[in-house]
């Protein structure tokens, strides 16, 4: 009923933990060993309660404090030893290879004895079918979050909240298989006036396949429909998280059901639905076997046309996974892999970015 | 401007919930009429009938008329938002729109009206600040937003914000329980000087403050918790905490309930 009481609450916990910490760290410095310090504790730190709470749940404290660290440094180090393996490996290949690996549109492994491959058209497939998919996906998505939670009675939210979680949980296969079948040639017509009437606009122009179904279009909307979910679950939440103050401020002034949202609850949760529509991103960008299914492969190079055909970093690799026998073509691979990796965390920093930088303090 | 209120044999329910019962009084215009009582007796229950707040909450309705000048509020065809357009509201707590600049947060009402003139709208906003005895304190940084202010100033804004649409009653919602005694004594001082203008309807929950800033006073009362609310009395604050006319309300005013 009062969202406005719960707020400090995060706050004042996590400054709690953070204050904790440092103040903890000495006493681990002084006793290397378990069990023969009691008594030095109690010389040492004059008694508080602080300090005698340490003493009584001594070991245990140890131990999980030893655990929880244990376990945030795991993530850490696997992110390190990820990177560190895509760049180790990444780099004989680089360097073996004749083509520029930035500009050059050909992904070509076949001769070991001379590699030429280039991220041009991935990157551009990528970029093209994930920012397609993100806006498609971000207006629905604010669309379906606003309408959960100021235009549904909450009896009704609740279910079609459940309707959009199973979106989530159809497998990317299951994606792919319909987009490539069913989806494809139905929006055929669509591409193909699109084609014709705006054609002369280079996301519309022709591109690289004979035909209209299978590419980069298809893909992108294929992919709006997977990040839904995430973005909708999301935005919801924040929406929802309106200060009941604010909107009551609105609605005293005479505002509309849309200009409530217009003053209130947009400002309010316009950094958490940015954030959510770049976890969205996240998610298209890496997205793999739907992509390999749907998109179809081109033989010449990309003419950024929503039209092309091609791969994206993840469905490239993925459709070469099986011939990853050589250490030279292999490294090529992974070089592409480590620029998605890269991208990703880019995509990640600024949704942090963004999401940090709190409208309501 | 500064209409009278009528409200007569208003009934407020919450789905089978009986809230208040059968309240009958008046609010004359250019005065400062203030609601006291227990906590759950329904005062803010129908002080928000009064803009149709209440609506927001599923299930609430209203029984009964409540007229403003005549004409009632509920009537059909007459819709909620337009109500809230002409009866103006502050809440116990401030809350000015955090992200829009003080300019903007005192003349969002008049932008809901549909007026586009700068020049007017500049205007209005000085009008409402000097007000709402704010300008002084925030002439230099009309352009920063509302949330940087003090409560009590945020608290002002509001009212500023609410007066600038020039209101036929202001509402206020226990407008000083957030703030400071200082921040209170410049609302009340307010509250004051605003009463020459606008028809002001308070709820408080400060006894004192009924008497200082109130002209006639309206004490509500419930017999138990889940009974309805009621009237006790309604009278010029002077008679009702010197002398009311009911016991219940001698004893409340006095610090012995029940």
């Amino acid at each position: 009923m009062t969202p406005d009481g719960d707020e400090a609450d995060p706050n004042t916990v996590s400054e709690r933990t953070t204050q904790r910490a440092p103040s903890d760290d000495p006493e681990t410095r002084d006793r290397p060993s378990g069990s023969a310090t009691m008594a030095s504790v109690t010389e040492t730190k004059p008694p508080s309660t602080g300090s005698s709470r340490t003493t009584s749940g001594g070991v245990g404290e140890r131990v999980f404090r030893g655990l929880t660290t244990g376990s945030g440094l795991v993530v850490v180090a696997a992110i390190a030893l990820i990177g560190l393996f895509l760049v180790v490996q990444a780099v004989p290949s680089l360097l073996a290879n004749n083509a520029n690996f930035l500009t050059s549109p050909d992904f070509n492994t076949s001769d070991a004895g001379n590699l030429r491959f280039g991220i041009r058209d991935l990157l551009a497939v990528t970029l093209l079918s994930s920012l397609m998919a993100l806006a498609i996906a971000m207006p629905i998505g604010m669309g379906i979050a606003l309408f959960l939670t100021q235009y549904t009675p909450a009896r009704l939210a609740r279910p079609f909240s459940y309707v959009i979680g199973l979106l989530a949980a159809v497998p990317s296969i299951v994606f792919g298989l319909w987009g490539i079948l069913v989806l494809a040639p139905a929006i055929e017509p669509i591409a193909q006036f699109l084609q014709t009437y705006l054609g002369w606009f280079f996301l519309f122009a022709p591109g690289n396949l004979p035909v209209l179904t299978g590419t980069i279009f298809t893909g992108g909307i294929v992919l709006a429909i997977m990040i839904l979910p995430i973005i909708t679950a999301t935005t919801r939440e924040v929406f929802a998280q309106t200060p009941r103050f604010q909107i009551e401020a609105a609605q005293a002034l005479g505002a509309t059901r849309w200009e409530v949202i217009r003053m209130a609850v947009l400002p309010y949760g316009r950094s958490g639905f940015i954030a959510a529509s770049m976890l969205g991103l996240g998610r298209a960008l890496g997205e793999t076997i739907a992509v390999l299914i749907v998109i179809r492969t081109a033989t010449s190079p990309s003419h950024l046309s929503l039209f092309d055909g091609g791969a994206t970093f993840a469905s490239k690799i993925a459709a070469a996974a099986s011939e990853f026998s050589q250490p030279l073509p292999t490294g090529a691979y992974i070089a592409a892999g480590l620029v998605l990796f890269v991208l990703t965390f880019v995509v990640n920093a600024l949704a942090r970015v963004v999401a940090g930088g709190k409208v309501n303090g | 401007m500064a209409k009278r209120l009528d409200l007569k044999d208003v009934d407020i329910y919450y789905g089978d919930f009986h809230a208040v019962q059968n309240v009958n009084l008046s609010v004359p215009p250019r005065s400062v009429t203030s609601f006291i009582g227990p906590s759950g007796c329904g005062k803010s229950t129908v002080l928000r009938t009064l803009n149709r707040m209440h609506e927001e909450i599923p299930g609430a309705r209203v029984e009964g008329q409540i007229q403003l000048d005549g004409e009632d509020i509920y009537a059909r065809g007459s819709d909620a938002v337009a109500v809230r357009r002409t009866i103006g509201m502050v809440f116990q707590r401030p809350n000015p729109f955090p992200t829009m600049s003080i300019r903007d947060n005192v003349v969002a009402g008049l932008k809901l009206q549909g007026v586009r003139d700068k020049k007017k709208l500049d205007e209005v906003c000085e009008a409402s600040l000097r007000g709402a005895n704010l300008w002084k304190e925030v002439s230099g940084r009309l352009d920063k937003p509302g949330g940087g202010l003090s409560g009590g100033q945020q608290q002002r804004l509001c009212i500023a914000r609410a007066i600038a649409v020039q209101p036929d009653v202001l509402l206020m919602d226990e407008p000083c329980s957030a703030l400071d005694p200082i921040s209170t004594l410049a609302i009340e001082d307010l509250i004051g000087d605003l009463k020459k203008d606008y028809t002001i309807v308070i709820v408080t929950h400060n006894m004192q403050q009924a008497a200082r800033v109130s002209d006639q006073t309206a004490f509500f009362n419930l017999e138990a918790t889940g009974k309805p609310g009621h009237l006790v009395e309604i009278d010029d604050t002077e008679k009702i905490f010197s002398n009311p006319t009911e016991r219940e309300t001698e004893d409340y005013i006095s610090g012995r309930f029940g």
